[in-house]
């Protein structure tokens, strides 16, 4: 791959319902933000790609409504219909391809829409959808399934919302920092077992952009270049029931092609942060496992010791992560942004001291059907 | 420095207006298995996928991981490209720069609608902004009508001008056994006589609603000779999607999208003039007075000539510019698929594969999108490899 | 803050977007309904290069990508073991079911991929490993709800 890099950044800040901006104001307010960070004007941006769902929107051609808040007027401008993460490939992919550099913005506003209907049409209509599956379920059958394949305890995923929700108190863009202990995660309301309230990730109101440019262009923005060193996806078979739940195999493929772009041999010696798409506390230990960062059903263990935690030798989610704040489409824009602060430095009293390498996830799709990895770099 | 690309295979259904012998997936499937057969590959020689459709439609969320059966997805990368009508050009592009970047070799292009399974007209209508447009002015019959009127009394053009293009598209079907209107021509008087929708537009002077899908394979150039002897080298693409709200849409200058991304795509493709450098055109006109006014975006004419040279014969079989010879979107309109099926249909010509609808000698073909909010999307394709 | 939304409220306009939909079943599909409906069978079919049979049965594998064969077809269940369960503690209105109940992940005796339906009864006895069983509504439609639910044996 030639070389390529991630130029200037911007977010909002997450909440539960921001009634105050439709989301061609958070649109605007993200892409503002990301040509400031990288000292460019509208006029040095090449291509724009906008993320969005029409579910999300609740309405068709979703993208039609942020076109001109994405800066896109009279440029060549499309749409990924799927995480933030899959936005930024094609961005990356418009960048090799000679558009010089490119905008990605995602947003979305889970307070206008109903989540349980919306999620349920990722399911089959003739075969799943009538029996009422949704996010929450359909990940709480994921759970049953890794927790019952690896001996898995609903104290252990606990501990991921416990760090989690902590690393949120030093990220002033999350929704849900909080203290809180594998006591109150395990007494906080059932939802659908052995997912519990404190388990799952919110439904947030947000935004993010990242702008891409290709070695040249990367040299005229005002800050250090963070580089793209491998970005890779892949998905696993659809109905559930033809899935191996307790194993996330399509990010063990993506992970290994990501990490052959960048040279990457042994994840957990080399990455030194990670942001990964945790939407429930179960999925933050599985998908350690899908990355490489320990044997399969070492996540929890992993997790137990410290080693994922703030000082750890491999800090997973700082921001707080998907569980902190869970803009749906911009939370893996959002993952990657944080990798980007990371390697920058400027993570403020979130940042893992040192870090020279990154790793940004997002997931599409139920269950994380498919994924999305990116492994960033200082150098 | 983006590597050349080219198609290397296409495949598409027989487009009807109800497929109810299978579902969504195995229509996909379908369009899927003959693009593969058609350039001999097999589902392990692709590396990627890129799929679109509009989700309101048929409801589903997440299509790229909905299809992957039918899409050949399983266990590969697999992403959603979603632009509204535009969507089948989109999800070309999308393919292109797939290869171009040089991350994919080769690359599996999907679009596809079932039509027949919700009211297309009220999820279209949803396209408009919830607060200030949805209540009134929605949906693609008014705003195309408003264009048309405007168009008519800019350049007296009339009702009559409009019908010879459904006609000339309808006819052109005969040849075309994939058309949802196969063997379904029309005259002047039906059109005239058929039922007035929205002054002027009247049945048939717009595309059906369809069930049908379509595949395009997209190979880097290191490749793209071994695997088919005559490809259709992309050799340029450009997208407009800059409106927001309908009401900003100034009628009275044109398909202002449709200038813009021809202009650039064709300044890339070394297009002077598009009549003469041009050999045939799959152009995405959703119904008859496009095919008056947005040739001359296109530049093929100039503003308010439209009439006159779709009257002389310059875009039917044989003439000048002949222009959707696989009947266009009049005779076939599964939205998702449309404006892939006009990268499709123009990809045959410069391969040569255009059975009895082929334009004898092309070397460059166009074929463009439309959808959104007066948006557009134009590709040129050509027998030479790009320099 | 604008200075003006001192004294007013931000305003929401309510709507949904409503849309009838009729999804093809297509050929394959509805064979497997109708035997729902009018056998109480649940029909699988396999594919004979992989070996997998599947239920719900498929027109092509999506692993070997090729058409599954008519002679593939072959009854599955109505027995199997639970492979992954969840207990639904709210109630959605989307659910055929008022919480609580369950939703499982079933491997049926004779398929090799799991079948997702949902148990209503004796849920405190529900776990991964337990062995179940179809139970058929009296009036079927021709849809996944003709199996009303399973049943733990």
């Amino acid at each position: 791959m030639e070389k390529a890099a991630i130029v200037g950044i911007g977010q909002t800040k997450y909440e539960r319902r921001k009634s105050g901006e439709i989301y061609y104001d958070l649109v605007y307010e993200v892409t503002t933000r990301a040509m400031e960070d990288a000292g460019y004007t509208l006029d040095d941006i090449g291509d724009v790609i906008t993320v969005s769902n029409d579910f999300w929107d609740g309405r068709t051609i979703s993208c039609m409504a942020v076109q001109e808040a994405a800066g896109a007027h009279d440029k060549n401008v499309s749409t990924v219909e799927g995480d933030g993460t899959l936005g930024a490939l094609y961005g990356l992919m418009r960048v090799l391809g000679g558009s010089g550099t490119t905008l990605i913005v995602a947003h979305s506003k889970g307070s206008e829409g109903d989540p349980r209907v919306i999620t349920n049409a990722m399911f089959d209509p003739v075969y799943h959808r009538s029996l009422g599956l949704d996010a929450v379920s359909s990940s709480a059958l994921q759970a049953s399934a890794y927790m019952s394949r690896y001996g898995v305890t609903e104290e252990q995923c606990a501990l991921v919302s416990v760090k989690n929700h902590k690393n949120a108190k030093n990220n002033p863009f999350a929704q849900l920092p909080m203290d809180i202990t594998v006591a109150d995660v395990m007494k906080s309301r059932k939802i659908a077992d052995p997912l519990k309230l404190l388990d799952c990730s919110p439904v947030s109101d947000g935004a993010a952009a990242i702008i891409i440019a290709d070695e040249k262009h990367a040299r005229k923005a005002r800050k250090k270049p963070v580089w793209i060193k491998g970005a890779a996806h892949c998905a696993d078979a659809y109905f559930l029931g033809d899935r191996n739940l307790a194993e996330a195999a399509s990010l063990r493929e993506a992970a290994k092609k990501a990490y052959a772009m960048a040279g990457i041999g042994n994840p957990a010696k080399e990455i030194d942060v990670a942001e990964l798409y945790d939407a429930f506390g179960y999925m933050e230990l599985m998908w350690l496992e899908g990355l490489g960062f320990c044997d399969p059903g070492g996540g929890a263990g992993m997790t137990e010791s410290g080693k994922t935690a703030m000082g750890g030798p491999i800090p997973v989610n700082p921001s707080g992560g998907v569980l902190s704040a869970h803009a749906v489409l911009a939370a893996g824009l959002a993952r990657i942004a944080e990798a980007v602060l990371q390697l920058r430095g400027e993570a403020g009293s979130r940042q893992v001291d040192g870090a020279r390498t990154s790793l940004a996830h997002g997931i599409n799709g139920p269950c994380g059907q498919s994924h999305c990895v990116w492994v960033l770099g200082k150098d | 420095m983006a590597r050349r690309v080219a198609i290397v295979g296409t495949g598409q259904t027989h487009h009807k207006s109800h497929r109810l012998d299978v579902n969504g997936r195995e229509m996909i499937h379908e369009a899927v298995t003959r693009a593969l057969e058609d350039c001999e590959l097999t589902i392990n020689d692709v590396d990627a996928i890129v799929i679109g459709n509009m989700d309101h439609f048929e409801s589903i969320n997440c299509v790229d991981t909905w299809s992957v059966e039918g899409s050949g997805g399983v266990m590969k990368p697999i992403l959603k490209v979603s632009t509204g009508g535009t969507t089948g050009t989109s999800v070309a592009i999308a393919a292109y720069y797939h290869v171009a970047s040089g991350l994919f070799d080769r690359v599996l292009a999907i679009g596809w609608e079932k039509n027949s399974e919700s009211d297309t007209t009220g999820a279209i209508i949803t396209c408009s902004d919830p607060i200030w447009d949805r209540f009134s002015y929605s949906g693609a019959i008014p705003s195309l009508a408003t264009e048309a009127s405007a168009y008519m009394k800019q350049y007296g053009a009339t009702q009559k001008d409009a019908a010879r293009v459904a006609v000339r598209d309808r006819t052109h079907a005969l040849n075309n056994p994939y058309a949802q209107m196969y063997n379904r021509p029309i005259s002047i008087e039906d059109v005239m006589e058929s039922a007035m929708l929205a002054y002027p537009i009247k049945l048939l002077d717009v595309c059906p609603r369809s069930d049908g899908a379509c595949a395009v394979v997209f190979a880097a150039e290191e490749i793209a000779g071994k695997i088919s002897p005559r490809p259709a080298w992309f050799k340029s693409c450009a997208a407009r999607h800059t409106t927001t709200w309908f009401g900003d849409v100034d009628y009275d200058t044109g398909l202002l999208s449709l200038q813009r991304a021809a202009r650039e795509a064709f300044d890339k493709a070394g297009i002077r003039s598009p009549a003469d450098d041009l050999d045939v055109a799959e152009l995405y006109l959703p119904y008859s007075y496009a095919g008056l006014k947005w040739i001359e975006a296109l530049g093929f004419c100039g503003p308010g000539e439209g009439p006159r040279f779709i009257w002389d014969g310059n875009t039917d079989m044989g003439g000048k510019i002949p222009m959707n010879p696989s009947g266009g979107v009049i005779s076939t309109n599964c939205i998702g698929a449309t404006a892939l099926l006009r990268v499709a249909e123009a990809a045959l010509q410069v391969m040569g594969k255009g059975g009895k609808r082929q334009v004898p000698d092309v070397k460059n073909a166009l074929a463009t999108g439309f959808g959104g909010c007066w948006w557009s999307d134009v590709v040129v394709l050509s027998k030479d490899r790009p320099s | 803050m604008a200075s003006w939304l001192e004294n007013e409220e931000i305003l929401t306009r309510k709507g949904q977007i409503a849309m009838p939909y009729a999804w093809s079943v297509g050929e394959v599909g509805s064979r497997f309904l109708v035997g729902l409906r009018d056998e109480k069978r649940i029909l699988g079919n396999r594919c004979d290069k992989c070996g997998a049979t599947y239920v719900p049965p498929r027109k092509n594998c999506g692993v070997c990508f090729h058409d599954l064969p008519d002679d593939g077809w072959r009854e599955v269940g109505p027995e199997g073991v639970v492979t992954s369960c969840t207990v639904v503690r709210e109630d959605s209105p989307l659910a055929p079911a008022k919480a609580p109940f369950a939703y499982v992940i079933v491997k049926l005796d004779g398929a090799d991929v799991g079948f997702m339906h949902v148990v209503r009864d004796n849920l405190e006895k529900l776990a991964v490993g337990v062995r179940v069983a179809a139970r058929f509504r009296e009036a079927r439609e021709g849809s996944i709800l003709d199996i009303d639910s399973f049943v733990i044996l």
